[in-house]
């Protein structure tokens, strides 16, 4: 297998874009990523897209987004693994890249999230759960995320340490130009805001939006950013069949595996992009990540633990808070940002000598998880 | 035209609603015959045993809750219910579900609530398709 490097990345602003169409949001990160790497000569296009067969009423969207960068004959695929869906499509691409299948290979993320009403985004969250027993509930993911979110609070942490989290993220995002919500917000102000899904406070919730980002894959020569690992796993879809519920199975698999891949032990991570969706599961995963002892990562991020500069910088750009959660977009946007952190690229959001990062991204309530473990080459 | 396409995107087919039915009206999961363990809803394979073998088994009609939630933004198909109150339970026979608390104050829900089933109407998918009914769970009344 060759090693494989990120040579381009590309970052559209999450926000409504309510005058572009779903392929000119995916054309807008695809052309910038290919820019930033000197070349346009792809071979493969790996697009992770979530909804677009519910909001937009689009399926074969490998072959609309080969087509819209005026590329026909291109290999194009859209991968879908739920909210994973960005991080599993750059997984498939760095193995058709590692295998010698590609040569050059496009990465993107794109999802369009305002062309629905806000019911129909909730429901496109809960059918990445099993539908005939789960979703039959009513229960959205946020309340799914809710009832993890009480069992930690009585075991661990109080209601403003997990919602630190999302203030925490929101710090970061302060002068982010592709972040949707690059300002601060208070704890007080996560706290006062009405209930989305009990314990869970609105402000503790990504928000709906459209984005897109895209990475170009080459075969990695002296320098650059390597992708040093890049794993999936699964857990069971329902928190019923789950031992441990706080125990986020598949993200402790996928980051045990992709260790080993890189050589790496947790330590030697030195920031971070977790899955935040809501404020409890970017705490889980930092504890599944391994990153962080279980029920001790609400109080470390109460404590600026989570900071640029604090124990285990995360979410340097905002995470899925404050940059934003277009969905099958997301994971993309969490490399592509790792990549910037290892270049020195990511100006003010800076992790002052980062070597090496680790991207999760998350499907279903942690039945999907993608780990990606870049590292800088070279001087 | 916008309530039309909601309706359509909301609405379950009559063969999946079909094929639930027993379990959902029943309560009835599984119990692999190599190791006994139970399951609900009923799946191909065992995950303690890998057995591929099961026979019918109903479930206890009592339990308490583990933890709960109140889904206050509905996913569509559900805003009727709202504010409504989803728990996970775990059964007097040690299985786990997924399930609607009802005939309750959601401020009142604990943990280790002693809850019942009840059979209940779930959701209606729009004017004219199937109106859906299944378990939910009540408060035991001591």
């Amino acid at each position: 297998m060759r090693k494989v490097a990120v040579a381009g990345v590309g970052l559209v602003k999450v926000s409504e874009h309510w005058e572009k169409a779903i392929w000119g949001l995916f054309a807008e990160a695809a052309l910038q990523a290919m820019k930033d790497a000197g070349t346009g000569d792809v071979d493969s296009l790996y697009v992770g897209n979530m909804s677009g067969s519910l909001m937009q009423d689009q399926l074969n969207m490998g072959a609309l987004m080969a087509d819209a960068v005026a590329r026909p004959g291109l290999h194009a695929v859209r991968v879908e693994a739920g909210s994973a869906s960005g991080g599993v499509a750059f997984h498939e691409a760095v193995k058709a890249v590692a295998s010698g299948y590609s040569d050059c290979a496009l990465v993107a993320g794109v999802e369009k999230m305002s062309d629905v009403l806000p019911e129909v985004a909730a429901k496109s969250l809960v059918m990445e759960e099993e539908q005939e027993y789960s979703a039959y509930t009513g229960v959205t993911k946020a309340g799914l995320s809710a009832m993890l979110h009480r069992l930690y609070m009585e075991l661990y942490a109080e209601p403003s340490e997990v919602g630190m989290m999302a203030v925490q993220s929101h710090e970061n995002a302060v002068g982010c130009r592709h972040a949707q919500y690059p300002f601060r917000m208070s704890i007080e102000r996560a706290m006062d805001s009405p209930m989305e899904a009990d314990p869970i406070h609105m402000m503790e919730c990504a928000g709906v939006g459209d984005g897109a980002a895209a990475v170009v894959l080459v075969p990695a020569d002296a320098g650059g950013v390597e992708v040093a690992a890049t794993a999936v796993a699964t857990d069971y879809c329902s928190l019923a069949m789950r031992d441990d519920p706080l125990t986020l199975g598949a993200v402790q698999k996928a980051a045990e595996k992709a260790y080993r891949m890189a050589e790496v032990k947790p330590g030697d991570i030195d920031l971070v992009e977790v899955h935040d969706d809501y404020t409890i599961n970017g705490v889980l995963s930092l504890e599944s990540l391994g990153l962080v002892e279980a029920g001790k990562a609400a109080k470390l991020v109460a404590e600026g633990g989570a900071a640029r500069d604090g124990m285990i910088p995360t979410n340097a750009f905002g995470g899925l808070k404050a940059r934003g959660n277009p969905l099958g977009a997301t994971g993309v946007y969490q490399v592509a940002e790792v990549a910037l952190q290892l270049r020195g690229a990511a100006g003010d959001h800076q992790v002052e000598g980062a070597e090496v990062g680790l991207a999760q991204n998350m499907g279903g309530l942690g039945s999907t998880c993608a780990v990606t473990i870049l590292r800088r080459l070279g001087p | 035209m916008c309530c039309d396409h909601s309706e359509e995107a909301g609405a379950m087919s009559v063969p999946r609603y079909w094929r639930e039915e027993v379990p959902r009206y029943r309560l009835l999961g599984e119990e692999c015959t190599g190791c006994g363990t139970r399951f609900f809803p009923a799946r191909p394979v065992c995950t303690v045993c890998g057995s591929t073998e099961f026979k019918d088994y109903k479930l206890a009609e009592t339990g308490e809750v583990v933890t709960w939630t109140v889904i206050r933004n509905p996913p569509m198909g559900f805003e009727k219910y709202r504010p409504y109150v989803v728990a996970l339970l775990e059964l007097d026979d040690g299985v786990r579900l997924l399930s609607q608390v009802v005939d309750v104050d959601p401020e009142e829900v604990q943990a280790g609530m002693r809850v019942e089933a009840v059979f209940r109407r779930v959701k209606e998918d729009g004017s004219a398709g199937i109106i859906q009914y299944g378990y939910k769970f009540r408060p035991v009344v001591e």
